[in-house]
């Protein structure tokens, strides 16, 4: 049963070259892992792995001594008695049974630790990735990120639960083999060092080569999977434009190359098995002619028996030695990989100093009061430093006070930006592509800090309110819809766990959701896999405006979908899209302008900075920029 | 489904016979170089026989040396056999995709696709690579190393015969449990992948809806559930190598015993010492060679699966081909739709289109107005066949569009397809996948009529601007405009926006069908569009509902008489009057 086999990740993954970079300090911190919690059941494999080579070994003395001092003695009696031989057998046997019982021990002990280290490295590394900032999802791609889970684990557990166990075994039978060689001839033992540095030097070298073209393999793979998918992926446009002659073409370059690379890499790779054999073969040749001519001149005192033990002793050794260079070379991939697992985790996670709180509220005498229960109202719990315990409602008034920002250093993206939006007040942003529109709503919840001026939520500067309760009190509908795998019911209550079915259904029907969710046949218990891939677009937006509607938050940031959606559907969600608007401060982003016309303000950005504000009307009556985009001049993506 | 898959070894044919030629070989020097170390022990060193010693060692030498050269050329036979294989099972798969069909891709759909040709590929050229070594290997040697101990001592081969059966059907129960709970371990992989997916990509929405906690729990329980399969097979997976040690251990233990007895009853004669060690050098050979084949039976159920994928698009048969006789010219850009109906899947009760009659004349615009699913894009899509029709037929320039030779009728009806792509490489290189020997000129010329000239030239390398693969380094308008100048430069007779303008700003839109009624008067023009503005100074207008055709006139007619086309006439213009 192949231990290594495990599913490799998507295509992309697989076109992955070998990466290695190994940082310092990486294996200690495996070597902690895997001790962390597994001290006890460690030290067993490592006393488990010790018994099981020594009996091995054992194992091939005893041939030896059997046939020296058990069979040969028998030979010239009358009477042979079989007693001794038994005996001797027999301890053997028990000797073997001690061997495979505890080969059996490491192997399952150290299974079921490999599992669940890696289990804990699985479970951290996704703890980590949560608390990541939203900056590191920007800044690296989803395929690098997936590749941790997958690939890069992959090799990990191969190297924790096979290769380590094996270095262990194989590095015992050298040191117990080297030992008795050297104590059966310590000359013949240097002859069988220098013969075993050349063979690894053979291999090294053999190595090196072919490694080198496993590199331009690999490079040649990608290209070729590369090409694949981009061509495939077109393959509508190749038959429209009639291209196929052309795309095989192209195609056939590439694919050669690939065959060169990996026929040349793969033949050196193919060969280093023969050569190193062989090479042992010639060794044990040189040995027993040295050996026999030592032997015949008595110098340095050896004996044929002797010689015979030797030999039988060199035979066995090259072996482990090739075993310990195969897994040197799967235990640096492991490594590689597991620097980047460790690269991740040590990643910076999202700060978190706010100490203002959110909190369910009543009013009791026209004071506010904080309560358990759901009321309606909301209420920031704000202690002041002189001790002062403070609750402001929940209104949704939220103000921008010159606010600089950049998503690298040096380069700002956002220049000065002042504006307010009143309880209720819907405000729009339009601009070009890259003018800055989402930047501004990444800012309000925190996804990114502004790097200088001020945001206020109901009087109070975000940075001293808790993230989550920040994020809590605003609502969110992006323009690509997430949905997760569940049931629509589950989706709907997404963040919200305690919701009731009522509760639910509401949401949906603000939504115009209810309707399209009780034509599907199971209705709200429908399961939704792969991001909701069995629901059109349009009804993708309308289950996460009703996830939004179930929170009803005071504020909501609403980025319109850019995809186009039929007329019909897009009135559906339009409709959706308003009702839960309705009493809110929103913050719209704007991919078409008829969308924003009864906002109460509407920011044009370009730039990174507001060129122009102000209502639909006061912004075509001054024939700006807005009034150029609404006539049709420019494009706005 | 071998055969088909073989098919692809063609000019490495010889490789791929001499692999296992030489690997025969090979394990037979690698029988014989053992038997020779006994003798070199028995005969040369035991003795202190310098001379045999040195006789049996050259012997030795001479094996050793051909056993290298052996293993090395079945080492890069197998390579060149495997790497060809490979080479050309994926040129197969490739140019077999290259003739398929609208439908037959449908069929299969892209990502499979794509899967098939790099990571099934890779499977099964791994498999091909064992099957033309390790399976001539394994059961090679086993069979040798058979003989050869019977031939040592009929007797003590019975030891091996009972020992063998043993061992076999252990491991095969080992395989039988493990293998259904691998499968399943393989699709829970898929949910932690799937888990993972979710969580970087919607991690605005995790975030925003403060759900870390909650997702750290689901992702707890995927990681434990994996966990837990995995502890159940490891328990048994454990036990695979101890039962291989305790055969080989047994073998030896009961050999040395019946072998010992043996030899020093009969005095040597039966048995010697150095043939006991042989003996059980052959006797771990049988083992290990036995569990060699039963890794390999593990590898190929693998990579069978793969094998299987791959089956299928090979002998997927196109179904949109050239006739025998064909007609290369199209005379002009009438179209005709007679009696025309149309369903993907072949099925009369789920018909896409149904009993569709149409005229249009050469050089005319028509406009196409319907909503998601009503069958816009299947209509213009028949006209280049790029489906066949169910019934009727569609007729181009008077001759049915299947008596046309493919690319000679795809050549003069371009259609801008509603998800469009463009291809890594520069802005020149993609606009003349329209006409490969256009000068600089005719591109240029068409990105004015699409109105892209103008932004081209404003990036700083302009035409020669790299396009990054899908075209993601330009906006949706910028990438819709490009694409239409690369279906201009076909100069085709007939052209097809379906939704092609959809990103790009009324202004353009109306001066890129400006363009083409002074520019191009002579191509008949078909634009599907959602916005009315873009279909309303059209010759003439279908509106298309349900697969059926719901009006067919001019703006102001159907404005006049067709209550689908006034509703979303009336949605669109309902407080935006100034957009046209």
């Amino acid at each position: 049963m192949p231990r290594g086999q495990l599913p490799r990740g998507r295509g992309a993954a697989m076109m992955r070259g070998p990466r290695g970079k190994i940082n310092k300090g990486t294996f200690p911190r495996v070597i902690k892992y895997i001790t962390k919690n597994h001290k006890k059941q460690i030290a067993l494999v490592i006393v488990c792995i010790i018994i099981s080579s020594l009996a091995n070994v054992l194992g091939t003395l005893f041939l030896r001594t059997l046939i020296d001092d058990y069979i040969t003695p028998l030979l010239s009696i009358q009477n042979p008695v079989f007693t001794g031989l038994l005996k001797a057998i027999s301890i053997m046997a028990c000797i073997y049974v001690v061997g495979v019982v505890s080969t059996y021990i490491y192997q399952r002990v150290m299974a079921i630790v490999s599992q669940g280290v890696l289990k804990d490295i699985r479970d951290d590394m996704f703890d980590k990735m949560e608390e990541l900032p939203i900056k590191y999802f920007d800044t690296h791609t989803h395929g690098d990120i997936m590749s941790h889970y997958t690939n890069d684990t992959d090799t990990l557990r191969q190297m924790i639960s096979q290769s380590l166990p094996n270095f262990l075994a194989s590095s015992m039978s050298i040191i117990s083999t080297v030992l008795s060689m050297i104590y059966l001839s310590p000359i013949l033992t240097i002859f069988v060092f220098i013969f075993t540095a050349l063979i690894m030097l053979c291999s090294t070298s053999l190595v090196k080569v072919s490694s080198k073209f496993f590199v331009a393999q690999q490079k040649s793979l990608a290209n070729v999977n590369g090409y694949v998918e981009e061509m495939i992926s077109g393959q509508k446009v190749i038959k429209v434009f009639t291209h196929e002659e052309i795309a095989k073409r192209d195609f056939d370059k590439i694919n050669d190359q690939l065959f060169t690379d990996m026929y040349t890499a793969n033949k050196y790779a193919n060969i280093l098995m023969p050569v190193a054999n062989n090479l042992g073969n010639l060794e044990y040749v040189l040995i027993a002619l040295v050996g026999t001519i030592m032997a015949i001149n008595n110098f340095g005192g050896l004996t044929l028996g002797t010689i015979v033990s030797f030999l039988n002793l060199t035979k066995g050794f090259n072996m482990p030695i090739q075993q310990v260079s195969n897994q040197l070379n799967a235990v640096i991939m492991a490594l590689a990989g597991a620097s980047r697992i460790f690269e991740m985790m040590d990643e910076k996670p999202e700060t978190d100093d706010g100490y203002v709180t959110l909190v369910n509220a009543k009013k009791v005498d026209g004071k506010l009061v904080e309560c358990d229960e759901k009321t309606g109202i909301w209420a920031w719990k704000h202690p002041h430093h002189d001790g002062r315990l403070e609750y402001v409602e929940v209104k949704g008034y939220i103000e921008m006070e010159d606010v600089d920002f950049g998503y690298e250093p040096n380069k700002t993206v956002l220049h000065n930006v002042s504006l307010y939006a009143k309880p209720g007040q819907k405000i729009a942003f339009v601009g070009a592509t890259g003018a800055g529109k989402t930047t501004i709503t990444n800012l309000i919840n925190r996804f990114y800090d502004v790097e200088d001026g001020k945001i206020r939520y109901d009087g109070i500067n975000i940075n001293k309110i808790k993230k989550d309760d920040l994020r809590h009190s605003l609502g969110m509908v992006l323009q690509d819809t997430n949905l997760f795998t569940g049931s629509i019911r589950d989706n709907i209550k997404y963040g919200n766990e305690n919701a009731t079915d009522e509760e639910v259904i509401e949401a949906a029907k603000l939504a115009n959701a209810h309707t399209f969710i009780m034509h599907l046949p199971e209705g709200y218990d429908t399961v939704l896999t792969n991001n909701g891939a069995q629901l059109s677009q349009g009804q993708r937006q309308l289950l996460a405006i009703a996830r939004a509607a179930l929170n009803d938050p005071p504020v909501m940031i609403l980025d319109e979908a850019t995809s186009s959606i039929d007329t019909r559907t897009e009135k559906i969600v339009q409709d959706g899209m308003d009702k839960l608007m309705d009493g809110r401060t929103v913050f719209v982003i704007a991919h078409r302008l008829s969308t924003v016309q009864n906002s109460k303000a509407i920011m044009v950005l370009d730039h990174g900075k507001i060129i122009e504000r102000g209502s639909h009307d006061d912004l075509i009556a001054s024939k700006g920029k807005y009034y150029q985009l609404y006539t049709g001049a420019f494009e706005l993506e | 489904m071998l055969k088909t898959l073989s098919k692809s070894i063609r000019e490495y044919k010889l490789p791929t016979l001499l692999t296992p030629l030489f690997v025969a070989l090979e394990v037979v020097m690698e029988v014989l170089i053992p038997l020779l170390m006994a003798k070199l022990i028995d005969d040369g060193v035991y003795l202190g026989e310098m001379n045999a010693a040195l006789k049996i060692g050259l012997e030795l030498v001479i094996a050793a040396i051909l056993s290298l050269a052996f293993g090395c050329l079945s080492g890069v036979y197998a390579s060149k056999a495997s790497s060809g294989f490979a080479k050309n099972l994926r040129k197969d798969l490739y140019y077999k995709v290259q003739d398929f069909s609208f439908s037959n891709i449908d069929k299969f759909s892209t990502a499979s696709l794509v899967t098939r040709l790099t990571t099934d590929v890779t499977n099964v050229q791994q498999a091909f690579q064992m099957i033309t070594r390790i399976t001539v290997r394994a059961p090679l040697m086993l069979v040798i190393s058979v003989i050869m101990a019977i031939n040592i001592n009929a007797k003590l081969s019975l030891v091996l015969l009972t020992l063998l059966p043993i061992i076999a059907i252990a491991l095969l129960l080992i395989f039988r449990y493990v293998h259904p709970i691998m499968e399943s371990i393989f699709k829970k992989y898929d949910n932690l992948n799937a888990v993972v997916e979710e969580n970087v990509q919607g991690i605005r929405v995790v975030k925003s809806f403060v759900t870390e906690e909650n997702e750290k729990k689901k992702f707890g329980n995927v990681s434990k559930d994996i966990y837990n399969s995995f502890c159940k097979v490891e328990k048994i997976m454990a036990l695979t190598s101890p039962i291989m040690q305790s055969a080989i251990y047994a073998c030896i233990i009961l050999i040395s015993w019946f072998g010992a007895k043996m030899i020093v009853n009969t005095n040597m004669t039966a048995l010697t010492t150095g043939e006991l060690m042989t003996f059980i050098t052959y006797s771990i050979q049988i083992l290990s060679s036995l569990m060699m084949i039963s890794m390999v039976v593990v590898m190929l159920t693998m990579a069978k699966a793969s094998a299987d994928r791959i089956y299928e698009v090979l002998v997927e048969k196109p179904n949109i081909t050239n006739k025998e006789k064909t007609i290369n010219t199209v005379k002009n850009g009438d179209i005709e739709f007679q009696n025309v109906s149309f369903s993907y899947v072949g099925d009369k009760e789920k018909e896409c289109l149904d009993n569709i009659n149409l005229k249009i004349n050469s050089g005319e615009t028509i406009g196409l107005i319907g909503g998601t699913g009503s069958g816009k894009s299947t209509l213009v899509n028949l006209i280049p066949r790029l489906y066949d029709v169910t019934e009727g037929a569609v007729k181009v320039g008077g001759v049915d569009v299947r008596d046309y030779d493919i690319k000679s009728l795809r050549d003069e009806v371009s259609n801008v397809l509603q998800k469009n792509v463009l291809f890594s490489g520069t802005i020149k290189e993609n606009i003349k996948w329209g006409d490969a020997n256009a000068t600089d000129e005719e591109v240029v010329r068409v990105c004015k009529l699409a109105q892209a000239d103008e932004f081209i030239k404003d990036f700083p390398d302009g035409y020669d601007t790299y396009i990054e693969q899908g075209g993601t380094n330009v906006s949706g308008g910028q990438k819709q405009r490009l694409c239409i100048a690369r279906a201009l430069l076909k100069k085709p007779k007939i052209l097809i926006l379906d939704d092609s303008t959809s990103a790009v700003d009324t202004k353009t839109d109306s001066l890129i069908r400006k363009a083409f009624r002074e520019e191009i008067p002579d191509t008949t023009k078909i634009i599907i569009a959602q916005r009315i503005s873009s279909v309303q100074d059209a010759d003439k207008i279908i509106v298309i509902d349900d697969g059926k055709i719901n009006g067919f006139g001019t703006h102001e007619e159907l404005l006049a008489t067709n209550n689908i086309y006034k509703e979303v006439y009336d949605s669109q213009m309902k407080g935006s009057d100034t957009n046209a």
